[in-house]
């Protein structure tokens, strides 16, 4: 079967054979130049792509700077590249220009400003030379100049050109109206440039307070004086034209009266029908009357022309003290005008009662003059008709002729019809005449009306122009009120101020002097404190020594006692740990030591007071105890056997444990040779964690008398040599602990003892 | 001892290995006289069957410390 599985293989190996044979030689006419062009090809088409790839980036990085920062902050050595292609990039060039602009930036505002300061000047120079007053053009001047200051800090500061303060032209306005003020206005007007500039108060100085006040005390005084005079005329002239008013109202009235009592008796005198006696009475009552009237009336005349002098003397006064200007002085005008206007206008009124009443009169005494007249007229004609007869021809009647009767008859009927003629006459002029008289009228009246509507319309515009006066001066009062309030709360608020603030220094002062003392109290109750507690240190001292060295001694004795108890228990000690070690040495060639137990417990016995070496001796490993340990030179013959095993197995660990990994590491064992002994490194580096190589730094350090070395290293084993020389391990780790605790105790109780001997 | 493990394995492997291999040399033999017309691959194929379980066996017992137990898993 084999035989024919072997034609098998052989055959089919030859069939395969051919054809790659065959395949290979066909191939290689189109690979050997296929092959050797193709490989060109793909180095040229990678060159190619590299270098468009290049030439591309720098291109773009060219166009597109925020591209070209970006490749050359993720890019290594790309900003070389680029800068040596393109040149410095455009951030650097940036930054520079950066540099060289604010200086040139802060320039500008300060030479702007400087102009514009320039003129500003110019222009205030101007204006005062207009001005006569030299004090305020120097503040202004200092002001211009002090605001071109400041416009040259803002601008240095800022990069903002700023324009000097418009206080100049405040201060031109100002110093205008100062010009119109009177004098004693000035010092206001020239304190008020100093408050509205606010840039100038280095330039200008405020006048001290005491000026002001004294300044304004004066004014007040001279207020004062002015209103006193002015008040003291006003009355005068108020006085006596008031008087003159009266007396003037008084007189006409008077005349009034007069007046319409001689009309009243003119019209008895007409009307009534009285006897001869009575009427001679009458007409004498009547000629009184009109002699009480005209001299009513002349006297009414006079006072009237006095309350008019009166009266212009106190328009006058009233328009002087108005030009005065004082404030104090307007109610007391404005209570004269008032008066004035009152008078004026009782004075009007009386005087039109007295006119209208005369025309009254005038036409009663016309009427009466007129059937005066016409009595006499007939008396006249009755005489030149009847010579003889006289006078009271009514009680006549029986001594007249018939001739007198006849011609008085005719006389009569001639007069009859004389007066019928005339009474025709007079018919036919009566409506010429009233139409005459009308017109007359018409017009009297509408000069009348006119004259009326005149004073009327001087009365209304006057009375509109006090009640003004009044208004505004109530007005003026109620603002005075009102300031006065603000003042007082001002000056209420700035006492509260003022009080707070002298509490707080109260308070600080008030601590700072509580402060001062409680320092000083403290530091003489320290001191005090110090002096008796150095006293009693003093005493306590010395008491202490002597104390101390009494127990000094006392201390001594017992600790001698002590002592020799100590060295007892050293020595005890001692020899315990002693027998211990000796039992260590027990040891055979492959057989343990004794137990270690007996030892141990006499070491324990000996030392049941002193935790430290209890605590050693109790750490003896159970193992030791019960068993023994074995010797060093034991484990060294040990350890040469099994290192030949950990060799054969040095590749076996758990991932690589199959026969035929077995199998290898026998045959590796087999093949590698490597020192028998090697002195192992101060530090093991990777290298030296090779089985083998642990092996013979192992066996080093034993042959040299280091187990513990030689464990450590033969603890770094992996896998199955690790398995194999466990036990080993342990063995040296016990004996290697039980030793140690042993040196420990023995150096224990060396030092012990030592501590404890006495020198003789 | 841990170092004689080894030892008492590799004994023991090859004690298994010699006697699965004769028992599967006699199998082979037997059953190839018997049901085979005494071909040859009978006998090897029971050889060869003893031979690699006594190998599986010697394999598994190297490596049973590194196996884990289905109860230890479990856990």
């Amino acid at each position: 079967m084999l035989r024919a599985c072997l034609r098998g293989a052989n055959a089919t190996a030859r069939s395969c054979g051919r054809t790659p044979l065959t395949n290979l030689q066909h191939c290689r006419h189109y690979t050997s130049g296929g092959t050797g062009g193709g490989a060109a090809k793909v180095v040229a088409a990678g060159l190619v792509t590299v270098g468009g790839g290049v030439g591309g980036t720098i291109l773009y990085a060219k166009w597109d700077h925020k591209f070209r920062a970006a490749v050359e902050n993720n890019v290594p050595y790309s900003d070389w590249l680029l800068g040596l292609a393109l040149g410095p990039s455009f951030q650097a060039t940036n930054k520079q220009m950066e540099m060289v602009q604010p200086p040139s930036m802060m320039e500008k505002p300060l030479k702007g400003s400087k102009a514009k300061s320039e003129k500003s000047v110019k222009e205030a120079a101007e204006s005062p030379a207009k001005e006569t007053t030299p004090v305020p053009s120097q503040p202004a001047q200092s002001i211009e100049e002090a605001s071109a200051e400041a416009t040259h800090i803002i601008s240095a500061i800022s990069e903002v050109s700023s324009v000097p303060a418009p206080c100049d032209t405040e201060a031109t306005v100002v110093k205008e109206e100062c010009k119109e003020c009177h004098d004693h206005e000035d010092t206001p007007a020239v304190v008020q440039p100093d408050t509205e500039s606010p840039a100038a108060t280095e330039a200008l100085k405020e006048r001290p307070v005491e000026e002001v006040t004294a300044r304004l005390a004066q004014q007040d005084l001279e207020e004062q004086d002015i209103l006193a005079s002015v008040s003291a005329s006003l009355e005068d002239s108020l006085a006596s034209s008031a008087k003159a008013t009266l007396q003037a109202i008084g007189a006409q009235e008077a005349a009034l009266q007069a007046i319409t009592l001689h009309t009243l008796k003119l019209k008895e005198a007409m009307e009534a029908e009285v006897p001869p006696q009575e009427k001679s009475a009458q007409w004498k009552d009547l000629e009184a009357a009109l002699a009480e009237r005209t001299s009513a009336v002349h006297d009414a005349g006079t006072a009237l022309s006095n309350a008019n002098e009166a009266l212009d003397s106190l328009k006058s006064v009233i328009d002087k003290s108005k030009g005065l200007k004082v404030i104090a002085v307007r109610p007391l005008v404005l209570a004269a005008e008032e008066n004035l206007h009152n008078m004026v206008v009782d004075l009007d009124k009386v005087v039109t009662k007295v006119q209208s009443s005369e025309s009254e009169a005038k036409i009663v005494s016309q009427y009466s003059e007129l059937v005066n007249e016409a009595k006499q007229q007939f008396q006249r004609e009755v005489s030149s008709l009847t010579p003889e007869i006289q006078a009271n021809w009514k009680g006549l009647t029986g001594k007249l002729s018939a001739d007198d009767l006849n011609s008085l008859i005719a006389h009569a009927h001639r007069r009859i019809d004389q007066l019928n003629r005339e009474l025709a006459e007079q018919r036919v002029r009566e409506q010429i005449h009233i139409d005459a008289s009308l017109e007359q009228q018409k017009l009297e009246d509408q000069k009348a009306l006119e004259k009326a509507v005149g004073t009327a319309l001087q009365h209304v515009k006057e009375e509109a122009r006090l009640e003004q006066e009044r208004k505004l001066s109530e007005l003026r009062e109620v603002m005075e009120a009102e300031m006065r309030t603000q003042l007082r709360r001002q000056a209420a608020a700035h006492t509260d101020h003022v009080q707070d603030v002298l509490k707080v220094q109260e308070q600080e002062l008030k601590a700072d002097a509580e402060q001062v003392l409680s320092s000083k109290m403290l530091d003489q109750e320290t001191c005090y404190r110090q002096m008796s507690q150095e006293q009693l240190d003093g005493f306590t001292l010395d008491m202490n020594t002597a104390y101390a060295r009494l127990k000094g001694m006392e201390e001594a004795i017992d600790s001698h006692v002590v002592a020799e108890e100590e060295a007892r228990k050293a020595h005890h000690l001692w020899l315990s740990v002693e027998a211990l070690n000796f039992t260590l040495k027990t040891a055979d060639a492959d057989v343990p030591t004794k137990p270690l137990e007996d030892a141990a417990q006499a070491v324990r016995d000996s030392c049941h007071d002193n935790d430290f070496a209890l605590a050693l001796a109790s750490a003896l490993p159970e193992e030791s105890l019960q068993r023994g340990v074995y010797s060093e030179d034991s484990l060294r013959a040990r350890f040469n056997s099994l290192r030949a095993l950990a060799r054969r197995v040095a590749l076996i660990d758990e991932t690589h444990n199959s026969l035929y990994q077995y199998f290898l590491s026998y045959l590796q064992a087999a093949m590698l040779f490597e020192d028998k002994q090697e002195a192992p490194p101060a530090q093991l580096s990777s290298d030296d964690l090779d089985p083998f190589k642990l092996l013979s730094y192992a066996s080093f350090c034993l042959e040299h008398g280091d187990l513990e070395l030689a464990a450590k290293l033969v603890n770094q084993l992996r896998g199955e040599a690790r398995r194999v020389v466990e036990d080993w391990l342990t063995e040296a780790r016990l004996t290697l602990e039980t030793r140690q605790v042993v040196s420990l105790l023995s150096a224990y109780a060396n030092a012990v003892g030592l501590g404890t001997t006495q020198a003789p | 001892m841990s170092e004689k493990e080894l030892g008492k394995k590799l004994d023991r492997c090859l004690a298994d290995g010699a006697i699965k291999l004769g028992t599967g040399l006699g199998l082979g033999i037997v059953i190839s006289v018997l049901f085979f017309k005494r071909h040859t691959w009978p006998i090897l194929f029971g050889t060869g069957t003893g031979l690699g379980m006594a190998y599986s066996n010697c394999q598994n017992d190297l490596r049973s410390f590194y196996m884990l137990h289905r109860s230890e898993k479990e856990q």
